[in-house]
């Protein structure tokens, strides 16, 4: 069924944002009701729930949301006051602070009566989950993905995850009061897919020259691809902003209106409550981010139920070094980068732990000038505004040097998809 | 007797602060040793594959080279242990055995591939261990552990010798618990920087031979008449204390550890293997009830808090100290916990920040001292 005419007149990040507006109302609904509400880690398999009718919330863009309103600093410092060290993840402390019912204006959320933990995330998640359930004494679903060592997951590995896929259906079905119902589950699945899909393609519009778009607006659309991606609205919605894209490549325009002299990498999960200030320095050097690693890492495509399983162990801190830089590689080729801006996020141990080779990888592999900076997903104290300026700074100085290098190469560009295409 | 067990001590010491020379030894013995990070890695697949497995939870010292791998906020464990495998002070070991189980370990596993200076056996343990999917899920892993040892050694090592294996260690695990016991009683005799090093020597000596010792040593302190503890008791609790200049505070204050709930320690040796049956099953089997742990998935979720207050009441301890490696999250996002449970029963506690960069524990000495006074009320 096509969408209202209604719908279909506001622009693709409006309907997105009204879909979120939506969950967090039906949320707060069912709880109202008496149903239950559960929270999730962003990569849970969501199929589950939306298979069950079951309403459920997500902790991470949660506290992605109150940290991009500046409330960040402010609820980690209630955490720390519970006794929770600043050394623990920023997202972590955020919901644990809400959880134990710090004030949070920014982005309300109804409490939790069961808990979704999937450690494909990190291992924090395990332990961040067990503390919310000891407070409000309610079950945890977890879903244990071991890390990977190895390009392809094992068939024990998939045997493994679906053990435990079959027994969170079961406990959620006594948590919903409902039976499943396999066929609803395939359709679930089917949305699942057209949602993952037009998230891929979206993001893939990134390799036009000049972009359509700002490697930055795919991180605001993130809150969709991990929140509703079994809704059909976000998968109208994604479908829509493909038009947009396309529309946009076609009359040239983007919704980067600055030059675009140089294209980054943007590696990390972006610090939320300093997006304009580590948008502004990128702005006034004519750098737009074509490809972050973080984006299309949420499509989860798959045609099977292993290959659901598979597609979950597929999360940027659950694979193996070689599948890592094998994603980089092809983004940056993909979407022509010059350059790659690294960020040491303090809040993501496993993330940041392997940043240092992977950016000798991408220096060594593919020439591509590469500079970082400190920072932190929610916490803004552990962003330093002046470093930050004088790393863009470097970046640009070096992607300049290489250009000229390059033009008297004969590779006028130097940039990383000339060198293998 | 005294002259006996200070001859005993001795050789624990030695191996404890030496273990350069101790990997020589094996290697001049012909022997192959494996280094193994933690947790919970299986080392009886390595001794049944005849190869020597020696624990590697990094070194007093800064990081440099290391510094190529990890940004700064990094626990020390990971990154004093890339300073070995990147100076050189592991030479000579065929491989290393790196577990998956902190999001700290998860890029090590990574790192130590990338560095390319030793082979790297790579373990992803199941959190949902204890139901029997996560059973076989852990047999498959410490049979693929088994298979790359074989290659290395280039024999394969049958059930026999893994059940053999298993008994070794079940032995040592029997002895260290028994030492446990016994150090808390006579602290006169055993002092907190002996007890460390009885227990760190452990995981580089060769299981039988720290048993034999143990063993003695054992009888010993057995045998000894009990004597009233004049200064104060703890549990100590945390990831690792094997600081001699950190536990001589505990000495110099009269503060005896009666018990411990340290990684480095007893979570090490708390569960034996089943001696009988498919010995990688037994190993699987072992693992699944490994349980109070910062870093294992706790289904019942209070397990960990409630094992440390029951080893306060059944060790006669005054309090806790807690010993907090630095940026090491499983222990800080459980700390609160924890905390909470000693509060809830009256039992004082502390904590301490540790790291293996620390030479003065200056700090500590003060709050030890203050934190001392506090234990001697609660006697």
């Amino acid at each position: 069924m096509m969408p209202e005419k209604d719908e279909r007149k506001k622009p693709a990040k409006v309907r997105l944002r009204e879909i979120i507006d939506k969950i967090y109302e039906e949320a707060w609904e069912a709880k109202e009701k008496g149903e239950p509400v559960g929270w999730s880690s962003s990569k849970f398999p969501a199929e589950i729930a939306e298979t069950l009718g079951l309403k459920v919330l997500y902790p991470e863009s949660n506290a992605a949301g109150i940290a991009a309103k500046h409330g960040g600093a402010r609820v980690c410092e209630e955490a720390e006051k519970l006794g929770f060290s600043n050394d623990i993840c920023a997202y972590a402390r955020i919901s644990i602070a809400m959880a134990y019912g710090a004030d949070c204006p920014e982005k309300p959320m109804p409490m939790p009566d069961f808990l979704l933990c999937c450690n494909n995330i990190c291992n924090c998640m395990t332990k961040w989950y067990e503390n919310i359930a000891r407070i409000h004494h309610i079950p945890l679903i977890m879903i244990d993905v071991p890390f990977n060592n190895t390009v392809e997951v094992s068939d024990e590995q998939v045997e493994y995850m679906k053990a435990q896929f079959m027994d969170a259906i079961r406990q959620l079905e006594a948590i919903s009061g409902r039976k499943w119902d396999e066929e609803k589950f395939q359709k679930v699945c089917a949305t699942s897919n057209r949602v993952a899909k037009a998230w891929l393609k979206a993001c893939s519009y990134c390799q036009y020259e000049p972009s359509p778009l700002n490697g930055f607006d795919l991180f605001n659309h993130m809150a969709n691809v991990v929140q509703t991606r079994c809704r059909k609205e976000s998968a109208e919605a994604f479908e829509a902003l493909i038009e947009e894209y396309e529309q946009a490549v076609k009359e040239g325009t983007s919704t980067w209106h600055y030059d675009e002299n140089y294209r980054i990498m943007f590696e990390g999960i972006p610090c939320w409550p300093e997006l304009k200030k580590l948008f502004n320095p990128l702005k006034e050097k004519g750098m737009n981010t074509t490809a972050v690693v973080y984006a299309p890492a949420f499509g989860f495509v798959y045609n099977n139920l292993d290959e659901l399983m598979k597609a979950y162990c597929k999360a940027p801190n659950s694979v193996c070094f070689e599948t890592g830089v094998e994603w980089r590689e092809g983004l940056c080729r993909e979407n022509h980068v010059d350059g790659v801006l690294v960020h040491y996020n303090r809040s993501c141990k496993p993330w940041t732990g392997y940043t240092p080779e992977m950016s000798r990888r991408l220096q060594n592999d593919m020439g591509l000038s590469v500079v970082s900076f400190d920072g932190d997903q929610a916490d803004p104290r552990n962003f330093a505004e002046e470093q930050y300026k004088t790393r863009v700074q470097g970046l640009y100085e070096l992607m300049e040097e290489k250009r000229k290098g390059a033009g008297q190469n004969g590779n006028e560009s130097g940039r990383a998809a000339e060198k293998f295409s | 007797m005294e002259m006996k067990v200070d001859e005993l001590l001795k050789n624990f010491r030695e191996a404890a602060f030496h273990p350069g020379k101790l990997k020589r030894h094996y290697l001049a013995q012909g022997k192959k040793v494996v280094a193994c990070f933690p947790y919970y890695v299986p080392e009886e697949l390595i001794a049944a594959a005849g190869m020597v497995p020696m624990g590697l939870w990094g070194c007093k010292g800064a990081p440099t080279r290391a510094k190529e791998y990890f940004p700064t906020f990094f626990c020390s464990i990971a990154q004093m242990g890339m300073e070995m495998v990147m100076d050189g002070t592991l030479d000579g070991v065929s491989a290393v055995v790196c577990p998956s189980m902190c999001d700290t370990l998860r890029p090590l596993t990574q790192n130590l591939k990338s560095a390319g200076r030793y082979p790297v056996i790579f373990l992803a343990h199941p959190q949902n261990r204890k139901k029997e999917y996560g059973v076989k899920f852990c047999r498959y892993q410490y049979g693929k552990m088994k298979k790359q040892l074989e290659e290395i050694e280039g024999k394969e090592s049958g059930d026999e010798a893994i059940r053999e294996a298993i008994r070794v260690y079940n032995a040592n695990r029997a002895a260290c618990r028994k030492f446990v016991h016994l150090a808390g009683q006579h602290p006169e005799v055993i002092s907190a920087v002996d007890r460390s090093a009885v227990l760190k020597s452990r995981h580089f000596l060769m299981k039988a031979e720290h048993t034999e010792l143990l063993e003695e040593l054992n009888q010993e302190l057995e045998r000894l008449p009990r004597q009233e503890w004049k200064g104060t008791k703890v549990v100590l609790s945390g990831i690792i204390a094997d600081n001699s200049n950190y536990m001589k505070i505990f000495d110099e204050y009269g503060i005896a550890i009666a018990a411990d709930d340290l990684a480095h320690e007893s979570r090490g040796f708390r569960r034996d293997a089943a001696e009988e049956g498919d010995p990688l099953e037994a190993l699987a089997r072992q693992f699944a009830g490994q349980d109070e742990d910062t870093i294992l998935y706790d289904e019942d979720l209070v397990k960990r808090p409630k094992h440390v207050v029951r080893l306060v009441k059944e060790s006669g301890a005054q309090g806790v100290v807690i010993t907090m490696m630095s940026f090491c999250d499983p222990e800080e996002i459980e700390y609160p916990s924890l905390k909470q449970e000693l509060d809830k029963e009256g039992i004082p506690s502390i904590m301490l920040g540790y790291d293996q960069q620390i030479t003065d524990f200056g700090q500590a000495s003060t709050a030890l001292q203050a934190f001392n006074d506090v234990l001697e009320m609660k006697k």
